[in-house]
Parts: structure tokens; C-alpha cells; sequence
């Protein structure tokens, strides 16, 4: 039997799923080093090899076990985790444990209303003062702000070098006096989203990931485990948005016309393709050699996300016309396959949007994967403060 | 299910692509000698026992070459039917010289048939691979006839795609030797098999107008920058990418779906359907990205572009494999006709 099998039967020996309070059951777990294996050990980790994970997640399963309910914080577990066990020092990883247990939600303090695709152009200003640092600006897109204890933040500290050399990177406690976060309405009616406002909020020193003026690289981290995570694990035909369709065409036989019907049947096949593209890209990973195929998976899955949820739509003719409802919802979880046919349209516009959008990451592929010439950077050298805004 | 490339593979395709490429003359016999053409056939009959993994292997890098070889006619196709007859010892004869490399053959029904084929005892026409075969497959009342091409009357057409040329066949008259078993099941494995290793030699087709036109982005000036440093140049291209990341997985699903048998006509009609629009989007926009080069004779993507369109059609058209996946996947169409007739209002009296 392995480590890992062995500390399972340990961890459901000494904490019945059965009588064991929750969290308490999770804290045991993260203690026992089940929390994610590839961790180190002391952190919720054995030190293992990731493909031990999902021995250890199905055989809890099994048993019964209390998950981490970790779609509810997927920022804590896939981008600030990473981030703080590569920079962080040993204070900040006592972070870690709330955070895998999500008794801590986290969130993330990137995007600016005048930063998206060009993230490293920030201007929320951090300021030295004492052990402190003074943080003011305004963020924007911040999922799971209203529930969150703690931020991943990257702020300005240097205005007069290149862009990408003035940033550091830090943990924000949410609930800090002048944290101020407001719901973003989107076009499905819903707050998804939120607006952070950060005016004077004070962050200890001890709390900055990373070097000062290093908070560009730090950031890397972070946005590498977001597309490793991206990865998930494999998914069975008809899964997802097609499978919603595919429903909705069989259930009204009556509005089916021959040319819809070549439609939907182009469509399938490119779900299909991309699931199992998306096979194989898992087989390469487990192989050891990570392809760039990941860019291709985000950039088909948005592609054909609002491909089927707009024939969707139309398909559904008068119902198409009706919409669920538009009052302002703060749903905790996103489901871009949830809701009404109308909600999954709209919904589905900002696939192409968010996490790097279709045409920065055709910009990455040209580049990086067929060597093609990069983009001429004419703020490359010029002072932040001096870049027009 | 392994949809990446093993060593092996990856030592066959090297191996492949150096035969093809330093050679433009005698490539089948050269091909023969290194038991590329019959991989998939079990060692009992004279092949190497390896499986369509290997075969498809094979067909892309043909793809990547727009080799002018009878591999899909003869060792794919001609080789599947006979396979399914392997209990008459006249087909079994026959595979043994197929596997030998000593002959070919050719099934004779149009290129473009996938769900029905025309009866043979007719004028077959557009047949690919009868002007080489060596012997014609013929479906004849539901049986397989064999025919050896010296006796029938072939006569070739004028193909859109030179690098597979067409022939119309016509063997009334002739002496055949009609095979015992099921000679339609022989035909419909026939097409299946080719169909599916098609979608390889697509994938190949593709990648050979990726990488050509890339190369060419890189190192054409005009507006003194490199074409490929123009935005809109570079997200076609990565757009190309991405589909062929797509039709390379669906080509490998179905290559190992021959192999294993399962789900093999959902798989082989996914890959079809899709990879044959990727390769003749990739050769149409290699043409436009290569400027007036790309419309001389002398480049040779007209090849890759003839091929890939005349492919879109072989065994099948992309929207011939949608509707064979229908009721495979319960998308069933509309009920009863659609008349397609504008709305006639009621009037109310």
C-alpha cells in the first residue's frame, strides 16, 4: 500500500466522515498532508508527485469524506496558494491551512479599469510608510470580493521605472479599514463580479510576497497556476455547454429545421474535438511534457461556448425571447452553463473576455508557439509615469 | 485511450519522412521495403502486426508530402475488404501479396462514396487507384469480385487532384472470381478504415501548410517588417494552430478506435467531419498568405490545396459524416419534411 493510501486509512480511522464535524475533519486532513499532495510536508503536503492526488481525492470520496468545496474558492486554491508557497515566508504560510479548509476565502486584486490585457500598466499606488505600506486605487472584476478575508494584490511602488520593474506584490486583508468593495452589475442582470476601492488601506510590510519592485515576476506565479488549473481533469463526451444544447434540441423536436440541425451537428463535433483535445493535452502533461496546447483549449472553449449558446437562443425561437429574470443577483458560485438559455448567451460573451482574452492569446500563440515576431512594445523603456493614459 | 505519439510512432513518421524526402522517384517500392504499407496487417498474413496507430502515422507524413502512392487505396482500403473475407483462401492469397508488396489493389467504387456505391458490374466512375492496381476489387451484387486490371478496360479521367489520379472503371465483359462472405460488410470496412486514416493524411496536409506558411511569414519583407509581424497575419495563423491542435486529437482518436474497435464509427466520422474542413482551411489560407506566389504552378502548395479539396470529398463530405453521426449521438433531425415555404397568414374572416 502507498505513503498516501496508508495516511488515508489513518486520517478515516482517527476522524469517522460519518461523526466528524466538517472542518474539523478538513483540518485533520490538511494536517495529515492529504490536502494537496504535491505540497510539502508541514504545508498540507507530502512532497508527492500530483498524480498521487486523485488516489487520494477519490479514495476520501469513497469513504464519504467532506470536500473543501473547492469551486468556491478556486482564487485561494489555484493562484494565491501557489504564490504564497513559492514567496511567501514561514509566517505567511500559516495562511495556507485556513485557506484549504475555506474557513479564509481569498480574492484577487489584479485588474484595473485602466489595466486589462495590459495588467502590468497598474496604477494603484503603494506608498512606504513606516513598517507600512499605504495602498490606494481602484481594481476591478474581483470575483468573490463581498466574501473574502484576504486579497493577492499588486500594487505600484516605483512610478519612475518601466512598468514592469515598479510593481510588488502583497496580501491585502480584506476587512482593513478603507477597503471598500461594490457590486459590478453585468449585461445578465447579475453580480458576479465586484469593484474594489482602495483608499489609504495600510499593509504591513510582513505581509509583501516577494521582493520590492519584483511583484511582476511574483505575479507570474500566479497566473501559471491559473492556466495549469485551467487543465482540470478529464470530462466525458456531451459535458458542458453541448450537452445543455443537445438537451434543449431533444427536447423540442417540433422546432428542429434541417439546416439547424447541420448546425448543431457541426457544433458537437467541435465539442467533441475539444474534449478530446483536451484528453490529450492531460496525457501530455502526465507525460511530463506540457504543451502550449493550453492557449487552445481557452481559445476553442470560448469560440464555441458562444457559438452554441447563441444558436441556443435562436433555436428556441419565442422562448428565445424571454429572459429569467434581470433582478441583480450575488451568486456565490458561477455556473456558465446554469440559468436560462438567455442568461448562457450572455454569460458566455465574456468567456473571450476573461483569464486573458482570445486576442492576447493569439498574440501568445503566434509568438511563443511559431516563433513569429513579437508585438512592438513602445513603453518597453519609457518611465511608468510617463506612458499616456 | 493514448492519443499521443509513442516512441515507436515517432521513430516510424522520422523514418518516413526521410525516405519521402530524399526521394521523388520509386516511392512505394521504397516504402514496400521499409513495411510501411502494411503495418496494420497481422504477421500471419505477411504484415508487420503493428495497428492503424502506425498506419495513420504513415498517412500523415504521406499528407505532409502529397505523396502520389496507392498507401490508402491499396494498403488501407483494398486491405480492410479483404481482411473481412480472410476465410475465402483466394482473398487470403491476395492479402499475403498485398502484405508481400509483390502487387496492388484497388476497390472500385467512386472516391466519393461513403454511405452507398454503385453496383459494379457497370461503369464505375472516378476510382482511385485503378490505373496502378495490379487487381480491382469489384462489388458485385453483394459480393466482392476480383478482377485483374489487365482484363478490365480502365480509363483515366482528368483529376482535380493529380497526386491521387482518378480512373473510370468498367469491367462488364470481363472474367471474375467472385469472393465468398459478405461482400457489402467488406466494402462498408473498406470505407471505414479509409475514412478514418484519411483524417490522418488531412492532419498532415494541415500541418505541412502551417509550418510552410509560417516559414514563409518569417521570412517575407514588405512595409520593411516581416509579413508574420502584422497582427492580423499572425492571429490567422494562430487560428490555424489551434484547429489543428483539435483535428490532430480527433485523427488519433480515430486511428486508435480502428485498432480497438471501439466506438469506432462515432470517432471515425468526428475526425472526418472535422479535420477536412482544417486541412482545406489551412491550404486556402496558405494560398492567400503567400501572395502571388501561391497562385504560380511552380509552388507546390497547389498540390497540398488540390488535395486537401479533393480529400473534403473522398469517402465522405464533412456534412455526409454529420448526418451519418445523427442517430449515432441521438441528434435526430427534423419531423417530417420542412417545406421551407414562407408563412401564409391567417385571415381572419
Amino acid at each position: 500500500m502507498s505513503q498516501a493510501r496508508e495516511l488515508v486509512a489513518a486520517l478515516l480511522a482517527a476522524h469517522d466522515p460519518a461523526t466528524s464535524e466538517r472542518l474539523e475533519f478538513l483540518r485533520a486532513r490538511f494536517d495529515a498532508g492529504l490536502a494537496w499532495v504535491h505540497f510539502p510536508v508541514g504545508l498540507g503536503g507530502l512532497g508527492a508527485a500530483r498524480a498521487v492526488q486523485q488516489e487520494v481525492d477519490e479514495a476520501l470520496a469513497a469513504a464519504g469524506a467532506p470536500d473543501n468545496n473547492p469551486r468556491r474558492i478556486g482564487i485561494g486554491l489555484g493562484m494565491a496558494a501557489p504564490t504564497i508557497l513559492a514567496y511567501g515566508s514561514a509566517e505567511q504560510h500559516r495562511l495556507l491551512r485556513p485557506l484549504w479548509t475555506g474557513e479564509e476565502v481569498w480574492c484577487q486584486l489584479f485588474s484595473e479599469p485602466g489595466a486589462g490585457s495590459d495588467l502590468a500598466a497598474l496604477a494603484t499606488r503603494a506608498r512606504r510608510d513606516g513598517d507600512d505600506w499605504v495602498v490606494t486605487g481602484q481594481k476591478v472584476w474581483t470575483s468573490s470580493a463581498h466574501n473574502a478575508r484576504w486579497a493577492i494584490l499588486v500594487a505600484r511602488t516605483d512610478p519612475d521605472v518601466p512598468k514592469h520593474a515598479g510593481l510588488t506584490y502583497f496580501v491585502c486583508d480584506m476587512t482593513a479599514p478603507g477597503v471598500d468593495v461594490r457590486p459590478l452589475r453585468q449585461i445578465t442582470g447579475e453580480a458576479e463580479f465586484n469593484e474594489v476601492f482602495l483608499t489609504d488601506v495600510r499593509i504591513p510590510d510582513s505581509y509583501r510576497l516577494g521582493e520590492v519592485g519584483d511583484g511582476w515576476r511574483v505575479a507570474q506565479t500566479t497566473l501559471m497556476n491559473e492556466r495549469v488549473a485551467i487543465g482540470g481533469r478529464a470530462v466525458a463526451r456531451e459535458a458542458g455547454m453541448i450537452g445543455v444544447v443537445a438537451e434543449t434540441w431533444r427536447a423540442h423536436p417540433d422546432r428542429r429545421t434541417a439546416a439547424a440541425h447541420d448546425r448543431l451537428l457541426a457544433l458537437w463535433v467541435e465539442a467533441e474535438a475539444l474534449r478530446l483535445a483536451g484528453v490529450r493535452l492531460r496525457q501530455q502533461l502526465a507525460a511530463g511534457s506540457p504543451g502550449p496546447e493550453g492557449s487552445a483549449m481557452k481559445l476553442g472553449f470560448a469560440q464555441l461556448s458562444q457559438a452554441l449558446s447563441g444558436f441556443e437562443v435562436e433555436f428556441l425561437a419565442e422562448d428565445g425571447l424571454r429572459y429569467d429574470d434581470w433582478t441583480m443577483r450575488r451568486p456565490e458560485l458561477v455556473d456558465f452553463t446554469g440559468r436560462g438559455a438567455g442568461y448562457r448567451y450572455l454569460r458566455a460573451k465574456g468567456n473571450s473576455i476573461e483569464g486573458g482574452t482570445s486576442e492576447v492569446l493569439r498574440n501568445i500563440i503566434a509568438e511563443r508557439v511559431l516563433g513569429l515576431p513579437a508585438e512592438p512594445r513602445v513603453d518597453k523603456d519609457v518611465p511608468w509615469k510617463d506612458l499616456p493614459r | 485511450m493514448n492519443l499521443l505519439y509513442s516512441d515507436v510512432e515517432t521513430d516510424l513518421r522520422a523514418s518516413v519522412a526521410d525516405l519521402l524526402g530524399d526521394h521523388s522517384t520509386d516511392l512505394w517500392p521504397r516504402l514496400v521495403q521499409v513495411g510501411a504499407h502494411a503495418l496494420h496487417v497481422p504477421e500471419e498474413l505477411g504484415g508487420q502486426g503493428a495497428s492503424y496507430r502506425e498506419t495513420a502515422v504513415v498517412a500523415e507524413e504521406l499528407g505532409r508530402f502529397v505523396s502520389p502512392v496507392p498507401f490508402l487505396t491499396s494498403a488501407v482500403m483494398a486491405t480492410a475488404a479483404l481482411t473481412h473475407l480472410v476465410d475465402d483462401p483466394r482473398a487470403r492469397d491476395l492479402l499475403q501479396r498485398l502484405a508481400s508488396g509483390s502487387a496492388t489493389a484497388a476497390l472500385v467504387v467512386p472516391l466519393s462514396s461513403w454511405d452507398s456505391w454503385p453496383d459494379g458490374s457497370g461503369l464505375v466512375q472516378s476510382v482511385a487507384g485503378a490505373l496502378t492496381a495490379d487487381v480491382l476489387l469489384v462489388p458485385i451484387e453483394g459480393r466482392l469480385h476480383l478482377v485483374p486490371s489487365a482484363d478490365a478496360t480502365v480509363t483515366p479521367v482528368v483529376s482535380f487532384d493529380n497526386s491521387r489520379p482518378l480512373a473510370d472503371v468498367d469491367v462488364s465483359g470481363s472474367p471474375t472470381t467472385a469472393l465468398s462472405g459478405p461482400g457489402d460488410a467488406a466494402v462498408r470496412a473498406a470505407l471505414v478504415a479509409g475514412a478514418g486514416v484519411l483524417a490522418s493524411e488531412q492532419v498532415g496536409i494541415a500541418t505541412w501548410c502551417l509550418d510552410t506558411t509560417v516559414a514563409h511569414l518569417k521570412d517575407r519583407h514588405q512595409f520593411g517588417r516581416p509579413l508574420g509581424s502584422f497582427q492580423a497575419l499572425k492571429h490567422r495563423v494562430a487560428d490555424l494552430w489551434q484547429s489543428l491542435v483539435l483535428a490532430r486529437a480527433t485523427a488519433r482518436h480515430a486511428a486508435t478506435a480502428l485498432t480497438t474497435g471501439d466506438d469506432t464509427p462515432i470517432a471515425v466520422s468526428v475526425a472526418q467531419s472535422f479535420c477536412s474542413p482544417v486541412a482545406v482551411r489551412a491550404a486556402e489560407e496558405s494560398l492567400q498568405l503567400h501572395g502571388g506566389i501561391g497562385m504560380t504552378w511552380e509552388h507546390p502548395l497547389h498540390h497540398y490545396l488540390k488535395r486537401a479539396k479533393a480529400n473534403e470529398i473522398a469517402l465522405g463530405t464533412p456534412a455526409r459524416h454529420r448526418a451519418t453521426l445523427a442517430p449515432l449521438v441521438d441528434l435526430p433531425g427534423p419531423v417530417g419534411a420542412f417545406s421551407g415555404a414562407p408563412p401564409s397568414p391567417t385571415v381572419v374572416p
